[in-house]
């Protein structure tokens, strides 16, 4: 980039052409966080795209071998944390699949019922920003309303918006206080019959969102597989392929639900099947409310790796110094290694355990689905120009949270 | 699925007995061990082969050993969305080899070796562009190794004089606090501190 080297038009008169390179972020309102992009560009045309990545590194993975189990949770909250207890779930199932712990029926159905509000959670996000970035201010506005209201309910249930730490090997902290299905089956419907339909009749024939999406960033069934695409990247083209359908964990084999595909594997196709995604989630919820009602008990499977209850540690010694000795030393986990993965809203998530025996993993891998999304941003924007970039980093749903761990 | 597994497993060190040092079927999920020298054949062999179709690569990582001969294992995942299951691939090195880079089969392998270099320190042969990627730019070090401190060796901050970031050696204003929990009656592997005057004391004693 030295502009004075073999640049001597002001001698001969005659204009030289050379491609122009620029920094695309780290701080763009378009990056959707801390991701820099160098783009080399002719014209209005990107000639080459290399990101760079790790600039909310945080070293995760490092921290969490000094850590027991429990203490490693909450870290999964922070990876996206636009879906925060979808994370944790992967972590609990690598750990109850060490351990071989049995998830009591109501714990598993409460988290179905909010690793779907968390999809909702996610895709409301993403469909709304991706409208933003090509030009839209409504859709985040209305997408955000809704949003909060979900997060309230993850409040209502453990206590935090979004680090939730509700997620917990063996079930999930709490049982849901009892109003909470009625409202969120009301928020069901009436999301249905209102955010969604406003929303909709918004962007999906709104000419110029179409204009903006519609045969951009085009993958096809050979792109999924060289550069190891997972979620909605492969829904869109065409594929079914869904970790939920497949390779069923939790409760999920008993669960009625559609896997929506795209047909030309462009940007708008990848809207169209996160909409779609939203409704089944929604029916999922509907679903899971009605079983969740015609099955009480307890949410925790009682034993080395969970907490005692309460009125238990007020009456036997014996689980008092299991309380005190779960949350200070922790529980072991057997030695061995397993890898876990769950149908994240983005794409497959996972977890590589390696337990040695001892109260803390001796070696964890976060398994991100946007690292291999973003991995390909030079093939998909090569031959683009520049106002798709934002249009194609927005349908890759990229989160650094868990892109740089 | 275990028994599917099973079979599979035969098939391939059946298919390329060269290749599979050993094979095994833990916690519903096959393990395969490679020789570095293969790993490139038997990924390719994975890829193509009608029964693997081990078509989608889902993740490249590395485990660190530091009390072996062969200090580091490189943990390679791989799924067929065709056939719906997952294998996982392991090979050992040592702490001055090289591994090939399956770049060429797998396009996606790109930043997962980069991670791998950026995290262990490992290199690996043929990679088109072996840069550090996670880590700070001029990062020196390899974070994931067991003998890398958590808190790192150098820290960060923005200097009013200088008017710009500047790299410091790490100071913490408390030592670092790495709990013990394990109980000392389930035979603790160390002396806690002041037994090994007991010790002594008897031996004098005699």
């Amino acid at each position: 980039m030295d502009g004075t080297k073999g640049f001597d038009d002001a001698l001969t008169g005659e204009q030289k052409i050379r491609n122009f390179n620029i920094n695309f972020g780290p701080q763009h309102p378009a990056a959707h966080g801390v991701l820099r992009l160098v783009l080399e560009l002719d014209g209005e045309v990107v000639e080459r795209c290399d990101p760079h990545i790790g600039l909310l590194h945080r070293g995760t993975e490092k921290l969490m071998e000094s850590r027991t189990y429990l203490q490693n949770l909450p870290y999964f909250d922070r990876l996206d944390y636009v879906a925060p207890m979808n994370q944790e779930h992967a972590w609990c199932l690598a750990i109850e699949k060490l351990t071989g712990v049995e998830v009591p029926r109501r714990a598993s159905l409460i988290r179905v019922l909010f690793c779907e509000i968390g999809r909702v959670l996610n895709h409301l996000l993403n469909i709304t920003t991706q409208a933003l970035d090509v030009g839209a201010l409504t859709p985040p506005l209305w997408g955000f309303e809704e949003r909060e209201q979900l997060m309230i309910f993850y409040e209502r249930a453990c206590g935090a918006r979004l680090h939730a730490a509700y997620f917990r090997p063996g079930g999930v902290h709490q049982d849901l206080p009892d109003d909470l299905l009625d409202d969120i089956e009301e928020w069901a419907h009436k999301f249905m019959s209102g955010f969604m339909e406003d929303i909709d009749g918004l962007l999906t024939e709104n000419r110029i969102f179409k204009q903006r999406n519609a045969d951009i960033g085009i993958v096809t069934e050979e792109d999924i597989l060289e550069y190891g695409f997972s979620g909605v990247m492969v829904r869109g083209s065409g594929l079914a392929w869904d970790l939920r359908r497949a390779q069923p964990y939790e409760c999920y084999d008993e669960f009625d639900f559609q896997i929506p595909v795209g047909k030309n594997g462009d940007c708008y196709d990848r809207y169209l099947v996160r909409m779609e995604e939203m409704r089944q989630s929604v029916s999922i919820i509907k679903q899971a409310i009605g079983k969740l009602r015609d099955c009480p008990g307890d949410i925790l499977a009682r034993g080395k790796i969970t907490p005692p209850s309460r009125t238990d540690m007020k009456t036997s010694m014996e689980s008092l110094i299991h309380h005190f000795k779960l949350y200070t030393e922790g529980f072991h986990v057997p030695e061995g290694e397993v890898y876990c993965a769950v149908e994240a809203p983005k794409g497959e998530f996972g977890v590589y355990l390696v337990a040695d025996g001892s109260n803390k993993p001796y070696r964890a891998k976060i398994r991100a689905p946007g690292f291999l999304h973003l991995q390909a941003m030079d093939y998909m924007s090569t031959g683009h120009q520049l106002a798709d970039v934002a249009a194609i980093i927005g349908t890759m749903d990229v989160v650094f949270g868990e892109i740089d761990r | 699925m275990s028994q599917a597994l099973n079979e599979l497993g035969t098939y391939i060190e059946g298919k390329r007995p060269d290749c599979v040092l050993a094979w095994d079927v833990t916690h519903g999920e096959l393990n395969v061990d490679v020789a570095p020298s293969s790993i490139v054949g038997l990924v390719e062999f994975l890829k193509v082969d009608s029964t693997c179709r081990f078509s989608s690569l889902v993740d490249i990582t590395a485990v660190d050993y530091p009390g072996r001969a062969k200090r580091f294992d490189v943990v390679y995942h791989f799924l067929s969305m065709y056939q719906n299951h997952r294998i996982r691939l392991r090979v050992s090195i040592r702490e001055d080899q090289m591994v090939p880079s399956v770049t060429d089969v797998h396009p996606s392998a790109n930043w997962f070796e980069r991670e791998v270099f950026d995290m262990f320190g490992i290199l690996f042969s043929g990679h088109p562009d072996l840069r550090r990627i996670l880590t700070d730019y001029g990062f020196r070090g390899y974070p994931l190794r067991k003998d890398f401190p958590t808190t790192g060796y150098t820290e960060v901050r923005y200097d009013e004089v200088e008017k710009r970031v500047v790299y410091e050696p790490v100071s913490l204003v408390q030592e670092y606090r790495q709990f013990d929990f394990m109980s000392p009656w389930e035979g603790a592997e160390y002396i806690l501190p002041g037994d090994e005057k007991d010790g002594a004391k008897e031996t004098e004693a005699k």
